[in-house]
Formats: C-alpha cells, sequence, structure tokens
C-alpha cells in the first residue's frame, strides 16, 4: 500500500510542478517543466507493468513470479527520445536567447519592454 | 514467406539520410543526386505496395521475424498504401522545389528531409502502438530540424513552441500507452483489438481514459480545436518547402484517429465502442468555423494558408467523425486533395512572399504574374471547394455521406457557410495581392523554374483526382469497408502465431 501511496504521490507532484513550469513566461522554466513532466511519464510507465519486489524480469520454473519486463524496455526508450529533445529544445532556447536578446516565450521579435525591465543587465552588453 | 518489400519505405530513407549525413557532408550536388534518386524510388516502392495492397489481403512484415504480440509488426492494408503513396508523391514534389535555391540555405536538408520520410512512411506502417510513438518522435525530430533549417529570429520563436507543444504531446501519448498497457498487457494493434472488449468492468474506465488522451494527442497533431495554436506561427515562419511537407503531418494526426478508432475502438469493441466518435464532430465542426475565420482575419498569403489548412483539418475531421463507410471514403478522397493543393498553396505562397517589412510580410509578384495568378486562383478553388476541381468533390461527398436527420443539421451548414467565408478570404487576398501591389514593387524578380514546374504538377495532380474521382472513389470505398470490418487484419496479424509454433516450419 505504502510503495503504491508514495509513486502515485510523486507522480502527481511532478506532473503538477512540470505543468505550473510550462504555463511560464520564460524558456528556462519551460524547459524545465518539461523535463519534470518526462520525468512524472517515465516513472509512471515503469509502474504500469504493475509494483513488484525482488521478481526476476523473466518467466522462471524457480521463481515465484516475474516482473513485466515490457514496460523497462519503453521507459528506456522514452528516456532516450525525451534526453535528446531536451538537449535539443536547450540549445534552441539558447540560441534564440542569443539572436533576439530575449528569453521570453512570446512570438515577437524584438525584446519588449518587460523583458528589457526584467533583465536591465542586457543593457550594458 | 514474408514479403520484403514492406519494410523498404522505412529502409530507404534511413540508409540514404545516414548516406547524406556521413558520405556526403559537403557534396550539395551529391546529396541532391541521391536525395531525389531515394525519393523516386521511394515513390515507385509506394506504387508497387499499393498495388499490392488493392489485392483486398493485408500483408504483414515481422521485424527479426519474432511473432506477432511480442514482435513488432508493419502492417500494409489498403488505408496505410494510399498514405504512403500520398507521402510519396509529395515528397517527390517537396524535394525538387527545394532544389536550387531552399536546400542552399542551411546545412543538411536533404538528410533531414529522408528521416522525415522514415518517420512518416514508419507511422502509416506499423501496427503497434508503442512503435507508433517512436516513428512519431522520429518525424517529429526530422520536422524540428526542417522547421528551423535556415534559422533566424523569427523561426527560433516559433519552433520553441512547436517543439514545446510536441514534447507535451509525446508525454501525454506515452501517458495514454501506459494507461493503455496497464489493461491489456499488449500493445499490438491487432492483439488491442482483440484483447479491449474483453476487459473487465472494473477497468473500462481506465482503459477509456487512455483511449481519449490518446486521441487528445493525435488532436495536437491534426490541429484540432483547441489545440490547433501551434500551427499558425510554426508553418508561417518555416521555409516553404518545409511547410509543403508538414501539410502531410497533419494528416498523419488524422490517419492514426483513423486507424486507431477502427481497429482498437472500433465497433466490435464491447463497451469502448466509438469512445472517439462524440468528440471528433463537434471538433471539427469547431475547427472548420475558427479556421474560416482565421482566413478572413489573416493579413498575408502564409497566414491566409496556415489558416485553410485548418479548415480543410476540421473539413476532414467532421468527415472522420461521421463514422460510417461512406464518411471515411470520402474523408479519404479529401484528404487526397486537400494535402496536395495545400501543399501547393505553401510553395506558392513562398513564391510570393520575397520580403518582410517590420513584422508583416510583403508579397512581391514574379514577373510571369499572369500564370501565378492562375496558380493561386486554381488552387483557391481546390482549396475552398468551388467546381470543378477535386475540393468541391470532396466535399460535396462529405455533405452526402452526413445526411442523416442529426448530422444534416449540424454538418451542411458548418460546412456551406464557410465555403462561403472562405471565398471571401480568399478572394480579397488575391486582390490585395495581384491588383493592388505597389507599382514599384511588381514584376521585378523572376520566378525560379523548378518551383513553378512543381506547383503546376501539382495542380494536374489536383484536376487528375477530379477527373478520375470516379475509380478513385471506387478504391476509397473499399478501403472504408476494409476498414470497419478489421477481422481480416487482426487474422493477418495474429495468425502466424499459430504457424510459428509449429515444429518443423
Amino acid at each position: 500500500m505504502s510503495m503504491e501511496f508514495l509513486l502515485a504521490t510523486a507522480i502527481g507532484a511532478l506532473t503538477a510542478v512540470g505543468l505550473y513550469l510550462i504555463l511560464q513566461r520564460r524558456t528556462f522554466p519551460v524547459v524545465i517543466g518539461l523535463s519534470f513532466l518526462s520525468y512524472a511519464v517515465n516513472a509512471f510507465l515503469f509502474a504500469m507493468g504493475r509494483l513488484t519486489i525482488n521478481l526476476p524480469p523473466i518467466v522462471h520454473t524457480e521463481a515465484e513470479g516475474y516482473t513485466d519486463p515490457l514496460p523497462q524496455a519503453l521507459v528506456l526508450t522514452a528516456i532516450v527520445i525525451t534526453f535528446g529533445m531536451t538537449a535539443l529544445i536547450v540549445v534552441l532556447s539558447l540560441r534564440s536567447f542569443l539572436e533576439t536578446g530575449a528569453d521570453d516565450v512570446t512570438l515577437s521579435t524584438q525584446p519588449d519592454e518587460v523583458a528589457t525591465a526584467a533583465h536591465p543587465r542586457r543593457e550594458q552588453q | 514467406m514474408t514479403n520484403q518489400w514492406l519494410i523498404m519505405p522505412v529502409a530507404i530513407p534511413a540508409m540514404t539520410a545516414a548516406l547524406l549525413v556521413l558520405a556526403m557532408r559537403y557534396s550539395l550536388a551529391g546529396q541532391r543526386i541521391v536525395s531525389v534518386a531515394a525519393t523516386a524510388l521511394q515513390f515507385a516502392v509506394a506504387i508497387g505496395l499499393y498495388i499490392l495492397a488493392s489485392g483486398g489481403e493485408p500483408q504483414v512484415y515481422h521485424l527479426g521475424n519474432w511473432p506477432a504480440p511480442f514482435g513488432i509488426v508493419l502492417v500494409l492494408d489498403r488505408l496505410a498504401s494510399i498514405m504512403l503513396l500520398l507521402a510519396g508523391l509529395l515528397a517527390i514534389g517537396v524535394v525538387l522545389a527545394a532544389l536550387g535555391e531552399w536546400d542552399k540555405r542551411g546545412r543538411h536538408f536533404h538528410a533531414l528531409f529522408q528521416f522525415q520520410m522514415l518517420g512518416l512512411n514508419g507511422a502509416f506502417l506499423t501496427g503497434d502502438l508503442f512503435n507508433l510513438f517512436v516513428f512519431f518522435e522520429v518525424l517529429l525530430i526530422a520536422s524540428y530540424g526542417l522547421m528551423l533549417h535556415g534559422g533566424g529570429p523569427q523561426r527560433l520563436k516559433a519552433g520553441f513552441h512547436y517543439i514545446a507543444i510536441n514534447l507535451i504531446g509525446s508525454t501525454v501519448f506515452l501517458f495514454a500507452v501506459g494507461t493503455i498497457y496497464a489493461v491489456t498487457g499488449t500493445l499490438n494493434m491487432a492483439d488491442l483489438a482483440v484483447k479491449v472488449p474483453q476487459i473487465a468492468a472494473p477497468n473500462q474506465a481506465l482503459l477509456a481514459t487512455g483511449a481519449v488522451l490518446l486521441l487528445t494527442v493525435f488532436a495536437i497533431k491534426s490541429a484540432a480545436v483547441p489545440l490547433h495554436w501551434w500551427l499558425p506561427p510554426t508553418y508561417g515562419s518555416t521555409s516553404p518547402p518545409a511547410a509543403a511537407l508538414f501539410a502531410i503531418m497533419t494528416k498523419v494526426g488524422a490517419y492514426s484517429i483513423i486507424r486507431v478508432y477502427t481497429l482498437i475502438f472500433g465497433a466490435d469493441a464491447g463497451p469502448l465502442a466509438g469512445v472517439a466518435t462524440p468528440w471528433l464532430l463537434p471538433a471539427g465542426i469547431v475547427t472548420l468555423v475558427l479556421g474560416t475565420v482565421g482566413v478572413i482575419a489573416s493579413r498575408s498569403l502564409l497566414d491566409l494558408v496556415c489558416h485553410s489548412l485548418i479548415a480543410s483539418m476540421g473539413t476532414l475531421l467532421i468527415a472522420i467523425g461521421l463514422a460510417s463507410a461512406a464518411g471515411f471514403a470520402a474523408a479519404l478522397y479529401y484528404a487526397l486533395q486537400s494535402t496536395i493543393a495545400s501543399a501547393a498553396l505553401f510553395l506558392l505562397a513562398g513564391l510570393l512572399t520575397q520580403g518582410r517589412e517590420g513584422r508583416s510580410r510583403v508579397e512581391r509578384v514574379p514577373q510571369q504574374a499572369m500564370l501565378f495568378a492562375g496558380f493561386y486562383f486554381l488552387l483557391a478553388i481546390a482549396v475552398v471547394g468551388m467546381p470543378p476541381l477535386a475540393g468541391f468533390i470532396g466535399k460535396l461527398l462529405i455533405l452526402d455521406a452526413g445526411r442523416a436527420a442529426f448530422h444534416t443539421t449540424a454538418v451542411w451548414p458548418a460546412i456551406l457557410i464557410t465555403s462561403l467565408f472562405m471565398i471571401a478570404g480568399f478572394a480579397r487576398t488575391g486582390m490585395q495581392i495581384f491588383w493592388n501591389s505597389p507599382r514599384d514593387a511588381k514584376l521585378t524578380h523572376a520566378a525560379p523554374m523548378l518551383p513553378t514546374l512543381v506547383i503546376a504538377a501539382m495542380i494536374i495532380t489536383v484536376a487528375a483526382l477530379s477527373v478520375f474521382a470516379g475509380p478513385v472513389m471506387d478504391d476509397m470505398t473499399a478501403t472504408a469497408e476494409q476498414l470497419l470490418t478489421p477481422q481480416r487484419y487482426i487474422a493477418a496479424v495474429l495468425r502466424p502465431r499459430i504457424a510459428a509454433n509449429l515444429p518443423g516450419e
């Protein structure tokens, strides 16, 4: 019971934090939020084969049962893909910050007044 | 004996892309030759597979020769073969149009293009839900690269939105896949179709959650309202050949909706039969209406084309939402012509949009003004759905499929009234470009040859779809009937399991 509760709470908390951060205005929190969401989904995928302890991931006559190995394979795939995507979006945010001078998510190409006010140091560069 | 040709639409672009990146990094001429040849080869294979699939028996390819519910399968049925053919046809047009100017603006255009084809072809062929996710990721990663091809601040900003929304979509896809696997214990689509009707009552709500989450993902891909906001800035700020290729990406979403909600959650799915249907029709109508509002409100040709693509996705979703054989057949016919016409419009918008003043784009008419005005006129007719081109026939078929008493009151006014407003939107934009351009900006540059020819060829294809609407519709009807009787698909995928258990094979 306690393990299920802990895992479900953890997934819920990660998802909530991820969703909150995705709705932020700057690219950095959005990227972090996406990472949080992917952690949540990885834990969720891991749990979808049901939680068991001390069982081999293979059908064996001497073991009492088995852990479903497929979710673990799926999680590995998902981790690899998310890792690549996160790297891409980090580089993209950096490029877009360097080219436009603002890490706003908004679509205007000019750094607007809000962005300038939040980063007064940029004026000196 | 498995038919090895089934893996070719995935293998050819995979090999080509690797070759382009590793061996031909610095030779643009070599890249062009190899890329065009590989695209032509894919189209030829797609034609062959189409002929194979029109035999009516779904063909199955077991990857690594693993038996069906355990290994990943590729399945070629009529629907998959039609989508492969459409992708191949569009790819040839786009790769030819990109030669010359557009593929020089950044590196690796052709490699990214081939990776995109790998993802598209794989998504159409796969018979496994998690594998569908993987191919979605492949085509998305490639599309990020293509979308950003050439760079520029506007493109980077829009690209961030596009990537973020698709990363969220991928996460939701994984949640949906996880939920479905947790309940059914399988991800093979044919196996799911067998297991879903047998799910015990306490787990049905969980499975329905997974099914609707999956629909959300496909709705993001197919730009259904309210998940369509990413499309106009993305397609509007990318390079024209990339946007033209992306015209089929929204159809990948529509294809996935058709595939999953006829095969897995179709009429035989017991309590979960038609779990998506109540959502599709209203979503389609709202998408069509908002797309049309966008067409009326758009200030530049590219915005207009993006919003008309959303409107056409709305029409397509309405046809799918009818969930009848006639509806699916009409949807497929409409999808064929709308993809090609939208792609041609994106290329045309690229040729006409040569400059930028501040945030608003400036259209400049090339020297061959008459020719381009004619192109615009024909494509507007095709996209809006006026006679005699295929868009009209497609809309007529959808109206005809929606003749049931309840549907008529909702579908007919939506399609007919939005068509009127779209005519107004297209006419206004056409007048602004071709009649109201400032004189000094006019007729200064010659349009490049190859894209012009490609646009002409695409218009001819749409015209051919109208002329041969009868035979094409026969084929679409056969496809729709095959979709609504998935038993043969399921049997084709799962039968070899029994054969594999026999000794001495």
